[in-house]
């Protein structure tokens, strides 16, 4: 009698815990239809007030950095670090976000300038250096996000490296594959864990492929919008 | 032996294989590679003494210039 009657209270128990699931994934759909809600409703200043929380790193001022930093801070991107040691020439304006009058000045102050012409209440820390595997830690390790933006292939792949060892936490962006010009469909953006490459991955730069703006702007434009999307993703 | 190559199940007909053996067979041309197996980086003097088993993760991708 007394063996039943534990019987039926284990049973009890194990309704309870069944019940108990089941409130989980009913709590659980009702929250992803909460933030898929939330996500539809957002107005721009919504989504510009979620971004001026956050911090994004970008390792290059050229095409891609200088054209993804300037998508960023149009739409509020709270802080910006940027780092480059290049100097403005003739030759980058057919693709990075400078202007004639601007040709010598150091690419890190001439790009803080004009996203301060853009939008002032963008914060941005030009570093005008090198990056070498050693900087990585110190100038990324507070962004929510980090692009690549360099040129020079061994620069991206020290990077790329560098991140996967010292700051395996933070989504990385890269750009690989934007010289040329045609084959919009080429262009595409994969992922692996949370590194994701935007780009054809294929087409290097050459004398006769040379980088220009409509096909690196493509790439630096993915790129930022890659990183709203992981911004905005968890909010 | 079955792997995870960039995010593709991946069946390779061999008992023993190094990630410099996947580069080979699978003709990953580009000079620029960064490889990761499971979590850990693996540098380019490493390829060849750095064998992968079954199951596991391997991400091999290629880095272009132009920027």
């Amino acid at each position: 009698m007394i063996l039943i009657k534990l019987q039926h209270v284990a049973s009890r128990f194990k309704n309870v815990f069944i019940f108990r699931d089941h409130i989980k994934s009913i709590m659980k759909f009702l929250f992803l239809l909460y933030k898929l809600g939330r996500l539809i409703q957002r107005t721009f200043e919504q989504i510009a007030a979620l971004l001026n929380t956050c911090k994004v790193g970008i390792a290059g001022a050229g095409g891609l950095g200088s054209n993804c930093a300037v998508a960023l801070s149009r739409i509020g991107i709270g802080e910006l670090v940027i780092a480059d040691f290049d100097v403005v020439n003739a030759g980058n304006l057919n693709r990075q976000y400078f202007f004639r009058d601007q040709i010598g000045k150091k690419k890190v102050f001439a790009l803080r300038d004009n996203i301060q012409r853009i939008n002032p209440d963008c914060q941005v820390f030009a570093h005008d250096l090198k990056i070498c595997e050693e900087h990585v830690f110190p100038l990324f390790s507070g962004c929510d996000v980090i692009v690549e933006a360099f040129d020079a292939a061994d620069q991206k792949k020290m990077l790329v490296e560098a991140c996967i060892t010292r700051l395996p936490n933070i989504p990385l962006v890269c750009g690989s594959g934007l010289a040329g010009y045609g084959s919009n469909n080429s262009i595409t953006t994969q992922q692996w864990g949370n590194i994701y490459i935007c780009g054809d991955q294929n087409n290097e730069v050459s004398e006769t492929l040379p980088p220009m703006a409509p096909r690196v702007g493509i790439v630096a434009n993915m790129q930022a919008n890659q990183v709203v999307e992981i911004l905005l993703q968890n909010k | 032996m079955i792997i995870t190559l960039n995010n593709t199940q991946t069946e390779f007909d061999c008992e023993k294989l190094s990630i410099a053996d996947i580069i080979e067979l699978k003709s990953f041309t580009f000079k620029m590679l960064v490889v990761k197996l499971n979590a850990k980086l693996i540098l380019k003097e490493d390829f060849s003494n750095t064998f992968v088993t079954d199951g596991d993760n391997v991400m091999i991708l290629h880095l272009i210039s132009g920027g």
